[in-house]
């Protein structure tokens, strides 16, 4: 028989190799599912993984890697805080899109006066769509004690509406011959987050990922507030003796993770993406909690699961048109990695043990 | 070995880097109390448990009634008769007492039956029991009688009780003592787990001692003086805390009028609690638990705001003021529960010395942390309580009970309190550190700090306080010497015996 | 469609339909909460139930095996939870999002030769006289089998809780699993039974969907119903009989923010469309103020250490 056995403190060797466990531990369960599916395993593998990377066209989608990363760093980097605290924002994906529509909101508003005030403005109006959105479950949860976790989701799905009423009404493009979505906004040069560096990649929301893993590092590891986070998702009850308001801090953890989900919103519409339309938004925000349970919480291990996420959806993207591999068995598989890191997490506090034979 | 109701035979257990037994034997007789006794960490818990087949040895035997006796679980060893009234962890609050009773049996009858034989066997042992009351909402004595008649409802041959008279007053234990004393007269044997000597010598025919997980001794207990059970059970005899005369100062802490309500379902309101601690001087607060201790330690130490002036600091009113706002003012505080209130499990003890040490002794600048300052702090606290780690950076579940007491007690008081507030300091500590904690807050009072000290252990609380009260159902008693307190008026300060009355013959 | 006017009789009757994918799933959940786990998991046992239902009816022609293959598919799903949580000892919340991920991924999966077929009709239980009764009759008595299921499934649940001795069990590990076990009770088997049959009722919840409710398979398609009835747990105080009355209500917006839509009220859709969202918020933000009612050991991990 298999025994658990708690340690006396967490290992230090598993915090970092638990995640790296996770991955090998997926992708071979991945290859499986992949031959399950009549695929050449090995051929689905390189594809996701080497392909981007190293592969013919890796100059094409190596700068894809940061479009993609940004986005998931940065939800992931906010909701890290909360997660750390015990505080459940679910709803990124949510103030994702409130964050991308306030963002292009303004921008569209402009249109067509030409000044270098209306970008920053975008950024400001787009960080406050996120973070009102993301106050909404806050305060709720403050006044009348309700579940942040079920109304942040349940304000996913109002803003999906809330996206497809705008795309397909107020926002939409008058000069569009009557399709749906906005105006282009790359085609709009104050409120375009054009590449800073033409054929990298590298656009105002790359910019803003690594300002947020910076922040969060010294928050977290320098700074009283985030020494309180820890301390309340580790122990509610010693925080409170400590002094922290936990009042303060789901207002802290909530509007931060929302203010990061609507910059990333915000840069995508006015960049990437280009336009409010019914399917704009794509999982970064679902996906981002994978990612930031793969970083392990941490700055640094996020911005790497960031990375490697991206990765899976470039080269899920390859395998799909090179080798006729679902799109949804890119998205189990990023499920899997979730599964298996959870799976593999109880290492880090518990031993396991066999148990001897009883002797009578 | 006719007689013998349960012998057991070189019983081992081992956790990993703790043997919790090694090779106990003991037997037990029908229809005696036999007395286990030992300190905290000494192995009788994990004993129990083998027993009543929580837990399974890895090598020794037991026979009951002659036959091989090896229980895989706890049903196992009801339907064996033995039964076992715990310490804590085996009540649900949220239901009645019936249902609290038919969980803890094998086969009970239908619910209505139940009460009524409820009544029945309480009316007859005197343990008075609302069958269809919540259990949340009972005090701890009637939750303890809840346990008991669970456990005599199944004619049990074996009774174990696992430090029974913890959460009595002297009354209620003369009152469970006569219970016990009837079932022993039916014939039933009881196997009494304690650490206080005086109770054994008055209760029980004989006494097996473990230490460190060992059987060091057995005695008849009416026969031998406790200081010598006392020895048998420590191993060495440890100094008691010496005492300075000391002058009291000016009143350093005043609380008036103090009322509050409970904010969890099952608590404890706070009803017109009034006191007042002068400089230099410890006052001790008695009681059972569960009659608002953890509430008033949450109102002192801001964790529950009352009305400004209801808590006055050196006559400032600081009702309204947080932990953090209280601290700064030199009112510091120790919870009782070490591992999840006063310290945070799987933080170091780096991180765990900045919970309460920020501010006061200059561990951050502008909001951010000095690791290095925090870390020098801890070597201190280290260094001066004696507490055993292998260094700072060892995470605070890793250490035992009473090295982590040492470091939650010598946390606060080398920051200098002008007002301490201790909750239980030496609850399931061993005796030498125990005895260390006292010494400090002692020392602390001396110094000139009002020392407040909480306690379920009256014979700490004779030892170090000035004066003594009571706390019993959110009241405080009437504040009294101290010393030449008899234990009549202890008990009465305590609240009596609560209601409970003497077994029906 | 009927512009302008909207059938009572049709509204309630069609309540009673939109109702039962959440209350199946809801009782579910009620059960393992008040076992004191926190599956956060329902959405993607549902979608799972879905489809496996959906696929399991259109091979084999029958919905009754359909049903069977969507409880199957939903306890096994919820069996990897049962993993995570009761033997790895993993956070709750973060398994049950997992669960609802890979739900999700794998339902698109395996749905991807389905979309667009029709399922086998299931017929409807026409009780001749009852069925006839004017009003009462279409509202009470012209249902499919697995409404009636539903409704039975209620009483149930209620009564397990209430009279038996395995509701006694189960309500005493939720409440407290330490008392729990030191009294013998094996906490990590109970619990593992309650997911599983969490797992089971949410299956069949989103084979409702699937095979009744809609019926065809679309990806997505539970479009949170999941988390609709996670929400009406909360909503009805782990009370089975309040789980119905709440399947009612939202059962009740649903279907008359449908009948807007097709009434053409001047509303656009996407906001009408919203509204069993926004009405699932506003009832947390009623009912979360009396929180005592919930299991004491909800979501916490148990370990036996010693």
């Amino acid at each position: 028989m298999l025994r658990l056995e708690k340690r006396p403190q967490p290992s230090q060797v598993w915090t970092y190799l638990t995640p790296l466990l996770a991955v090998v531990i997926t992708m071979i369960m991945g290859a499986a599912l992949f031959a399950a599916l009549g695929k050449d395993p090995v051929a689905a593998i390189t594809t996701i993984f080497w392909e981007p990377l190293f592969g013919e066209f890796a100059f094409y989608y190596r700068p894809q890697l940061l479009i993609k990363g940004a986005p998931l760093v940065l939800i992931a980097i906010g909701l890290s805080l909360g997660f750390r605290a015990g505080i459940w924002n679910i709803g990124a994906e949510g103030q994702y899109i409130i964050g991308a529509l306030t963002g292009a909101g303004v921008g569209l508003a402009f249109y067509p006066m030409e000044s270098w005030v209306i970008f920053p403005l975008m950024v400001l109006a787009g960080a406050f769509g996120g973070w009102i959105w993301a106050m909404i479950p806050a305060v709720l949860k403050l006044r009348f004690g309700t579940n942040e976790i079920l109304v942040s989701l349940m304000l996913v799905y109002v803003a999906e509406k809330l996206l497809a009423a705008m795309a397909l009404g107020l926002m939409k493009n008058p000069e569009g011959m009557g399709f749906p979505g906005s105006r282009n906004l790359r085609q709009y040069d104050s409120a375009h987050n054009a590449e800073l560096i033409t054929g990298s990649g590298m656009h105002w929301g790359v910019v803003a990922a690594m300002i947020a893993v910076i922040f969060a590092y010294i928050l977290l590891n320098r700074h009283i507030l985030g020494y309180h986070i820890r301390l309340t998702g580790q122990a509610p009850r010693a925080a409170r003796f400590a002094g922290v308001r936990p009042a303060r801090l789901v207002l802290f953890c909530l509007g931060t993770s929302g203010a990061l989900a609507g910059l990333a919103g915000m840069f995508e519409v006015a960049g990437p993406a280009g336009q409010v339309s019914i399917d704009f938004n794509v999982g970064y925000g679902f996906t981002a909690i994978i990612v930031a349970f793969l970083g392990r919480l941490h700055p640094v291990g996020i911005l790497l699961a960031g990375l490697l996420m991206a990765l899976t959806y470039i080269g899920g993207e390859l395998a799909q048109s090179n080798l006729g591999l679902p799109a949804a068995a890119i998205q189990l598989f990023q499920g899997m990695l979730l599964f298996f890191l959870l799976a593999v997490d109880v290492l880090t506090n518990y031993r396991i043990r066999l148990s001897r034979p009883e002797v009578a | 070995m006719t007689g013998d109701l349960l012998s057991v035979v070189g019983l081992t257990k081992a956790y990993p880097g703790v043997v919790a037994n090694d090779a106990v034997s003991f037997a037990i007789r029908e229809g005696e109390v036999h007395a286990l006794l030992g300190e905290n960490g000494a192995g009788k818990s994990t004993l129990v448990k083998m027993i009543y087949g929580l837990v399974t040895p890895d090598s020794g035997s037991m026979t009951l009634h002659g036959a091989p006796y090896a229980p895989a679980e706890p049903r196992a060893a009801r339907s064996a008769g033995v039964a076992m009234v715990f310490q804590h962890f085996s009540l649900f609050d949220a239901m009645s007492v019936a249902e609290n009773v038919a969980l803890g049996m094998e086969e009970p009858p239908a619910l209505r039956d139940l009460a009524t034989r409820i009544r029945d066997v309480s009316e007859t042992y005197g343990l008075p029991l609302d069958p269809f009351r919540t259990v949340g909402g009972l005090s701890a004595g009637e939750r303890q009688r809840v346990e008991i008649i669970r456990c005599l409802l199944q004619d049990p041959k074996l009774l174990i009780m696992d430090e029974p008279t913890s959460v009595l007053t002297p009354q209620e234990v003369d009152i469970l003592f006569t219970t016990l004393r009837k079932l022993t007269a039916e014939g039933v044997a009881i196997l009494y787990i304690s650490h206080k000597l005086e109770e054994i010598r008055a209760l029980c025919d004989h006494a097996t001692i473990l230490r460190l997980g060992k059987t060091v001794g057995t005695c008849i207990p009416r026969e031998t003086s406790a200081r010598a059970m006392a020895e048998m059970m420590v191993g060495s005899a440890f100094a008691a805390p010496a005492r300075a005369d000391r002058d009291l100062g000016p009143v350093a802490i005043e609380v008036a009028g103090l009322s509050l309500t409970s904010p969890g379902q099952f608590g404890t309101a706070l009803k017109d609690i009034s006191f007042a601690v002068k400089e230099g001087e410890v006052l001790g607060i008695g009681g059972v638990a569960g009659n608002g201790q953890d509430e008033l330690l949450a109102a002192l130490s801001g964790e529950a705001l009352a009305v400004p002036d209801a808590i006055r600091l050196k006559g400032a009113g600081i009702g309204r003021l947080g932990p953090s706002e209280r601290r700064a003012r030199g009112l510091l505080t120790a919870p009782e529960e070490r591992l999840g209130h006063a310290a945070a499990p799987d933080m170091s003890l780096i991180e765990n010395t900045v919970l309460t040490a920020a501010a006061r002794e200059n561990l951050m600048r502008n909001g951010f942390l000095k690791w290095g300052a925090a870390e020098a702090f801890t070597r201190k606290i280290i260094a001066a309580f004696d507490v055993r780690t292998p260094g700072p950076g060892t995470a605070a579940r890793a250490l035992s009970g009473g090295n982590l007491q040492k470091f939650v007690i010598g946390r606060e008081v080398l920051q200098r309190p002008e007002v301490l507030v201790v909750n239980q300091p030496t609850w399931g500590v061993d005796a030498a550190a125990a005895a260390a904690i006292r010494q400090a807050l002692l020392d602390l009072a001396a110094n000139g700090a009002a020392v407040i000290c909480i306690s379920q252990d009256l014979d700490e609380l004779m030892e170090i306080s000035d004066r003594f009260c009571a706390l019993n159902e959110g009241r405080l008693s009437d504040i009294k010497p101290a010393e030449g307190l008899s234990v009549e008026e202890i008990g009465l300060m305590m609240g009596g015996s609560h209601g409970m009355e003497v077994a029906h013959v | 469609m009927e512009f302008g006017s909207i059938n009572p009789v049709l509204l309630l009757a069609s309540l009673m339909v939109a109702a039962t994918p959440i209350l199946l799933a809801a009782l579910g959940e009620l059960v393992v909460e008040r076992a004191g786990v926190l599956n956060l998991g329902v959405e993607g046992m549902m979608i799972i139930g879905a489809i496996c239902g959906f696929a399991v009816a259109v091979n084999t022609g029958s919905p009754v095996l359909g049903f069977v293959a969507a409880a199957g598919g939903g306890a096994l799903l919820s069996l990897l939870f049962a993993i995570l949580t009761q033997f790895a000892l993993a956070n709750q919340v973060a398994s049950g999002l997992a669960l609802t991920l890979f739900g999700l991924g794998l339902s698109a999966l395996l749905g991807q030769g389905y979309v667009g077929i029709k399922p086998p009709p299931i017929g409807k239980l026409d009780i001749p006289l009852l069925g006839d009764i004017p009003l009462l009759g279409p509202v009470l008595f012209s249902h499919d089998l697995m409404v009636y299921f539903g409704l039975t499934l209620v009483v149930a649940i209620w009564a397990m809780l209430k009279y038996s001795r395995a509701g006694l069990v189960l309500r005493a590990v939720g409440e407290n699993h330490d008392a729990a076990h030191a009294l013998g009770y094996k906490v990590v088997r109970i619990r593992v039974l309650a997911i599983l049959f969490g797992g089971a009722c949410a299956g069949l919840g989103g084979a409702y969907i699937s095979l009744i409710r809609v019926p065809q398979w679309t990806e997505g398609m539970t479009a949170g119903a999941g988390w609709i009835a996670l929400a009406l747990v909360v909503f009805a105080s782990w009370k089975a009989g309040r789980v119905l009355l709440g399947a009612w209500i939202f059962g009740g917006v649903t279907v008359l923010q449908l009948n807007l839509q097709a009434a053409g009220i001047a509303i656009p859709v996407e906001y009408l469309s919203m509204s069993p969202y926004l009405i699932t918020i506003l009832v947390l933000v009623i009912m979360s103020a009396d929180r005592s009612r919930a299991p004491a050991s909800l979501g916490r991990i148990f370990h036996a250490s010693q």
